[in-house]
C-alpha cells in the first residue's frame, strides 16, 4: 500500500474520519427505517442503502485506524467518540421526517458521493483510492434509487410534490457545507490525495437540476446556509443519534458478541 | 495429508475445487468460487494456504460468513493453516461471475446480470440510463418490469415477469 508521504498521519485520519462519519451517521438514519418503511419494498431498499453505507464508513474507520497508528479499530471511532469529535456533514444527520425528507436528504448527498468517489478513486492514495472505486458501484445504485423518488413524487400527486418541494427548501441550508473547504482539505489537495470539493459543484448543480426539472420542483435558494459539521459543530440532533448508536459501549464498556 | 507431495499447480487446483464446495452464504445454489470472489490461491510445500478474497459489496454481511465457510471446508479437508487476506482492489464486479455460476442462478430462480458492468445501458446505475432487458429466469419471456431498485440483498433488484406473473430477483450488474 503507498500512502502519500507529503501529508502528515493526523491530516489523513482526520480526513478520512469526515468521510467515515458522514457514512455511518447516515446509515444509521436510513437504518431507522427499518421495520417502519412506507412500502415492504423502500424498507428493504433503506437497510440495502444503510448497509452500504455502514460498510464504507468500516472500510473508511478500519483504514484511518491503521494511518493514525495508535490502535484504534472501527469500533473505537464509531462507539467511543463524542459528539465534538464527529466530523460529519449537518445535512446526514438531519431527522428522517417523512419519505420525502428521507429521500431528499439521500439524493443531495448521493449526488454528492457520486462526484466526490469518482474523484478519490485517482487518489494518489492507494487504500483511499480502492476504498473509493468500490464505494463508487455503490453510491451510483444509490443515486438511481433515491432520483427516480425525487422524480416520481416531484411528478406525482399535488400532496407528493408539495411534500418534496418542502422538504428540499427545509434541507437546502445544508447543501453549501458540502462543498466548503479549509485548510486540512487544502492540504488534502496538495498530496493529491483528495479533490478540491469546490470543483465537484458544477457536475453535482447539474444532475441535481436535471432531476429537479424532470421532476418539476423548484431548486430553492438560502441566505442562511449552515455549517460546522466538519468541524465538530452539530446540530442538536447528532447527540440523540449517538446516545441510540453508542448505548451498549456506554452502558457496558467494551462488551463482545 | 498428501498434499506436499502434489506440485504448485496441483496444490492450488486441489484448493479451487475445494473451494466449489462452498457456498455463497446468501445464494446457496451459487459457489463462492462461482461467484468470482476469490481472487488468488497460494499453497506452500508444507500445506499452509493463503488466499486473497474481495467483498461483493462494502457492507455485505456475507463477507464475514464466506470467510468462516472457506476456512471450516479447508480445515475439514486437512488446511489447518490458513490465512485469508482481504483486497479491495480491483473492485469485485459481476463481470467475474463464472457462466457456470450465471447458469446456477437463472436455475435457483435468480435472473443474472445482463451484459458487462462497464457497459452503457447495463443498468450500472447511471441515473438517467435505460434498465436493461432482463428475461425472466422462470419461463424465459421478456416482457418483465422492474419493482424495485433493490431486493432481499443490496446485489438484487425485484422484477416482476407480466407473462408467467411470478416475482423475481434480478442480479445488479456492478
Amino acid at each position: 500500500m503507498t500512502t502519500a508521504t507529503d501529508i502528515d498521519r493526523k491530516s489523513l485520519t482526520e480526513y478520512l474520519l469526515r468521510l467515515g462519519d458522514t457514512s455511518l451517521i447516515l446509515g444509521h438514519r436510513l437504518s431507522e427505517w427499518c421495520g417502519h418503511g412506507p412500502v415492504l419494498e423502500e424498507d428493504i431498499a433503506m437497510s440495502n442503502i444503510a448497509l452500504d453505507l455502514i460498510g464504507q464508513a468500516r472500510l473508511l474507520y478500519t483504514y484511518a485506524g491503521t494511518v493514525e497508528g495508535e490502535g484504534r479499530d472501527e469500533d473505537d471511532f464509531a462507539f467511543k467518540r463524542d459528539v465534538t469529535d464527529w466530523k460529519n456533514l449537518l445535512l446526514a444527520e438531519q431527522p428522517n421526517g417523512d419519505f420525502a425528507a428521507t429521500m431528499v436528504r439521500q439524493f443531495l448527498i448521493d449526488c454528492f458521493n457520486v462526484e466526490l468517489y469518482t474523484s478519490l478513486s485517482k487518489s494518489t492514495d492507494t487504500e483511499l483510492a480502492a476504498i473509493a472505486a468500490k464505494s463508487l458501484k455503490e453510491v451510483t445504485y444509490h443515486r438511481r434509487h433515491s432520483g427516480e423518488w425525487i422524480i416520481r413524487m416531484g411528478d406525482g400527486t399535488d400532496e407528493s410534490h408539495r411534500r418534496v418541494q418542502r422538504a428540499l427548501d427545509d434541507h437546502w441550508i445544508f447543501v453549501d457545507e458540502l462543498f466548503e473547504t479549509d485548510a486540512l482539505d487544502a492540504a488534502i489537495v496538495a498530496a493529491g490525495i483528495g479533490p478540491d470539493l469546490k470543483s465537484l459543484r458544477p457536475a453535482w448543480d447539474s444532475m441535481v437540476d436535471r432531476v429537479l426539472a424532470e421532476a418539476t420542483l423548484t431548486r430553492p435558494q438560502t441566505d442562511f446556509p449552515r455549517s460546522g459539521g466538519r468541524t465538530g459543530s452539530h446540530s442538536e440532533y447528532l447527540g440523540f443519534i449517538l446516545s441510540d448508536l453508542q448505548f451498549m459501549q456506554r452502558a457496558y464498556p467494551g462488551m463482545e458478541w | 495429508m498428501t498434499v506436499v507431495a502434489l506440485d504448485d499447480k496441483r496444490r492450488e487446483a486441489a484448493i479451487w475445487d475445494l473451494l466449489e464446495e462452498v457456498p455463497d452464504p446468501e445464494v446457496p445454489a451459487l459457489s463462492i468460487r462461482d461467484l468470482g470472489v476469490v481472487r488468488d490461491v497460494r499453497v506452500a510445500e508444507n500445506g499452509a494456504v493463503r488466499l486473497a478474497v474481495t467483498p461483493t459489496y462494502s457492507g455485505c454481511p456475507a463477507t464475514a460468513a464466506i470467510n468462516l465457510s472457506i476456512r471450516d471446508r479447508l480445515l475439514r479437508a486437512g488446511y489447518d493453516n490458513v490465512a485469508i487476506d482481504t483486497v479491495l482492489a480491483p473492485a469485485w464486479t459481476t463481470d467475474w461471475i463464472s457462466d457456470e455460476g450465471k447458469r446456477k442462478l437463472r436455475d435457483y430462480g435468480i435472473a443474472p446480470p445482463v451484459g458487462k458492468a462497464a457497459d452503457e445501458g447495463a443498468g450500472r446505475g447511471t441515473l438517467f440510463g435505460a434498465d436493461p432487458d432482463v428475461p425472466c429466469p422462470h419461463c424465459g419471456s421478456a416482457a418483465t418490469e422492474k419493482v424495485s431498485e433493490f431486493g432481499s440483498t443490496a446485489c438484487k433488484a425485484q422484477y416482476r415477469c407480466m407473462d408467467c406473473l411470478e416475482p423475481f430477483e434480478y442480479f445488479k450488474c456492478i
